[in-house]
């Protein structure tokens, strides 16, 4: 089964899973605002409708709600719809979600699964433009997955759905178009916490955050014609963090880039930079490279916006630097 | 029964009907739910007393929200549910598990921090959560139980169970945006839950008067399109046979109520809590403890009906023993391990390195 594939693109692996998922297990319910629109087309499937529910805009009720459905035998599924909204559902997410296993001395589980599509270099200004994983990374309690293929949309999702802890998946709304052969199978998961090698090098380890993956792979093929072969390392989830993908890459190539979209202080660039100083420094030929964006609001105008981000340019430029 | 004192001030929309007019006159209380009722308030009594001696005794880290005065309300209202019906609550958390049934040991333990406590020392007094009776949360967010119940009348609903959910949650909460997003969504769903303001007139040290527009809290339910009551949170007997209508009401679909106990809070905001100055008059305080004492007041309207006084001295007797108990299974029970404060942070921990 597992080799049978269809061309999909990640939007259409997003929505497949969901589908999949409600299908398989009855408890799986969707919550978030305008989707009545996409259920009347099919989205979601022909599932009960008191499991698709149309919400009032109210972030952050809806997803205190989710949590209490979640710990009394239900798996939401919330759709945040634009992940700058995430801010308005952090109190139940941060303060209920995450802690509630803990603080109960197990006697709950928090089976959960908050959905957020990160829009960026679309001239949205910066209320519609951050990346706020970093922030939640420092929520013990949360998982994050960060999917940057049509096949890690459809798998990571799936098994943060039948996680039966609260999963925050961060999606990359420029990817929505992006088409690949992606497993049918409906038991096709991705595991919560595995990083991908993306391409095998011994020169440069370049380390990609959520959606930075195709700029990062152009650097690789840019680099290697100059004779550098560069490792690149899709770490598809952020909590908890593959630190031995990244060790034993940097065992390799003794050189380290992290690539992110997100802006650079207290980042996913900077916590790797951190764990490979700890643990990694004998490893280290050169200092690390951090290619993030600049830590201003993102701006509107495109002129504005365009240059501030992570590309395969300055990716590239941050690795020949090691060299 | 005497006549039970429910006001309703929602609009005529929301008019009782028939069946709850019938509920409300029915609500006679059996003998035995009256000698429950009369124990679930001593053990709440008994067992915050006990708190307030082991805090003098050094013996309880953190702070303590007692809810002596609350036990009317807290009872009355826990009274109306089943056991499998669900609970969330407040950082004022002993009353609410009491009211429903739980077990004193495991409550008492956690106060002091021990392996034994219901939360594995996790919790502590804010958040004596006890699944076993339905408890889904004390939460120390302010409002934030309330889409949690919320939330676990959805499931209910989902499930096609015919359980309610209660919120307890207090005059502060109603500022909150939870309260608002909440109770719009569970009546444009007409989800199974009991929303249940203990207002006792003060948000830590500030005055409900000073924060409300509108010094009612259920004159709010309108604004949402369902049943608002407000009911004398002293009065046990109105406190149970208004939420018996809003579980009645919730159960055969028709959505949510709004219920604000008029209640009083004896002691500080928290136990031995400094406050520098004057938010409240010692007239008013001694008013209520002299004059409106939920328990001198059920005690005495019980023994004007059935109950003698040796009976209820048998229940007395069996809360002192329950709570001495719960002080020395407390007292008696190892701390938990430093190295176990790493458990409970995952269901499934695979990966993490803490």
């Amino acid at each position: 089964m597992a080799d049978i594939t269809q061309s999909i693109t990640y939007l259409d692996a997003l929505g497949r899973a969901q589908r999949e998922e409600m299908a398989r297990d009855s408890s799986v319910i969707i919550i978030g605002e305008d989707i009545s629109l996409y259920a009347a087309g099919g989205a979601y499937g022909d599932v009960d409708r008191k499991r698709i529910r149309s919400a009032p805009i109210s972030e952050n009720g809806f997803a205190g709600m989710a949590v209490g459905a979640a710990i009394t035998g239900l798996r939401p599924i919330v759709d945040l719809t634009i992940a700058s909204f995430v801010y308005l559902a952090s109190d139940p997410i941060i303060n209920q979600a995450a802690k509630l296993r803990y603080m109960t001395g197990g006697q709950v589980r928090v089976p959960v699964t908050f959905r957020a599509s990160m829009w960026h270099n679309q001239a949205n200004a910066a209320q519609h433009s951050d990346r706020p994983y970093p922030m939640f990374m420092n929520v013990p309690g949360l998982k994050i997955v960060t999917p940057a293929t049509p096949s890690d949309a459809k798998g990571l999702l799936k098994a943060a759905i039948r996680d039966d802890d609260p999963v925050l998946v961060f999606e990359d709304n420029d990817l929505w178009a992006v088409r690949e052969d992606v497993p049918t199978d409906t038991e096709f998961l991705v595991p919560i916490g595995k990083a991908a090698l993306r391409r095998a090098g011994s020169d440069v380890t370049v380390v990609s955050v959520a959606g930075c993956l195709q700029p990062s792979l152009q650097a690789a093929e840019a680099l290697a014609g100059d004779g550098i072969a560069a490792e690149v390392i899709d770490l598809r989830t952020l909590l908890p963090l593959d630190t031995d993908a990244i060790l034993n890459s940097l065992g390799k190539t003794g050189r380290l880039v992290v690539a992110d979209y997100a802006h650079r202080t207290c980042g996913v660039a900077a916590e790797i930079a951190a764990i490979v100083a700890e643990e990694g420094f004998d490893l280290l030929k050169g200092p690390i490279k951090r290619v993030t964006t600049p830590d201003i609001p993102i701006p509107f105008s495109p002129p504005l916006e365009k240059p501030l981000y992570p590309s395969s340019a300055s990716i590239a430029a941050a690795a020949r630097q090691l060299l | 029964m005497r006549s039970v004192a429910v006001f309703r001030i929602a609009d005529h929309k929301h008019r009782l009907s028939g069946s709850e007019r019938n509920t409300l006159g029915k609500a006679i209380l059996q003998n035995d739910i009256e000698a429950e009722a009369y124990n679930r308030m001593l053990r709440i009594r008994g067992f915050e007393q006990a708190v307030g001696r082991l805090i003098k005794e050094g013996e309880v880290a953190g702070a303590c929200h007692s809810s002596i005065g609350q036990e009317a309300a807290i009872v009355g209202a826990c009274l109306a549910l089943r056991n499998d019906d669900y609970m969330s609550g407040t950082h004022r958390s002993h009353g609410h598990p009491i009211g429903k049934g739980a077990d004193l040991k495991p409550l008492m333990a956690e106060i002091l921090g021990k392996a034994t406590g219901v939360c594995k020392g996790r919790g502590g007094s804010m958040h004596l959560t006890d699944t076993s009776v339905g408890s889904i949360g004390e939460s120390a967010i302010v409002g934030g139980g309330i889409p949690l119940a919320t939330g676990a009348a959805l499931s209910a609903q989902v499930r096609g169970t015919d359980q309610v959910a209660l919120s307890f949650f207090g005059d502060g909460a109603v500022n909150e945006g939870a309260f608002h997003e909440s109770l719009n969504m569970a009546a444009i769903w007409k989800l199974p839950v009991i929303y249940f303001c203990e207002n006792n007139r003060y948000a830590a040290v500030t005055p409900a008067a000073s924060t409300h527009g509108q010094p009612d809290v259920a004159r709010r339910a309108d604004g949402y399109g369902m049943p608002g009551v407000i009911v004398d949170g002293q009065d046990f007997d109105a406190v149970y046979a208004a939420t018996v209508a809003a579980v009645a009401r919730a159960r055969r679909g028709e959505g949510p109520t709004l219920i604000e106990a008029k209640t009083y809070r004896f002691d500080e905001h928290c136990i031995g809590l400094f406050i520098n100055g004057t938010y409240r008059s010692k007239d008013e305080l001694d008013h209520y403890r002299a004059e409106r004492d939920p328990i001198a007041l059920f005690k005495a309207s019980l023994l004007s009906r059935s109950h003698s006084e040796s009976a209820l001295g048998e229940i007395e007797a069996e809360v002192r023993r329950l709570v001495t108990e719960a002080v020395t299974f407390a007292k008696d029970s190892p701390f938990p391990e430093p190295h176990e404060a790493y458990e409970f942070v995952y269901s499934n921990p695979a990966g993490f390195r803490f």
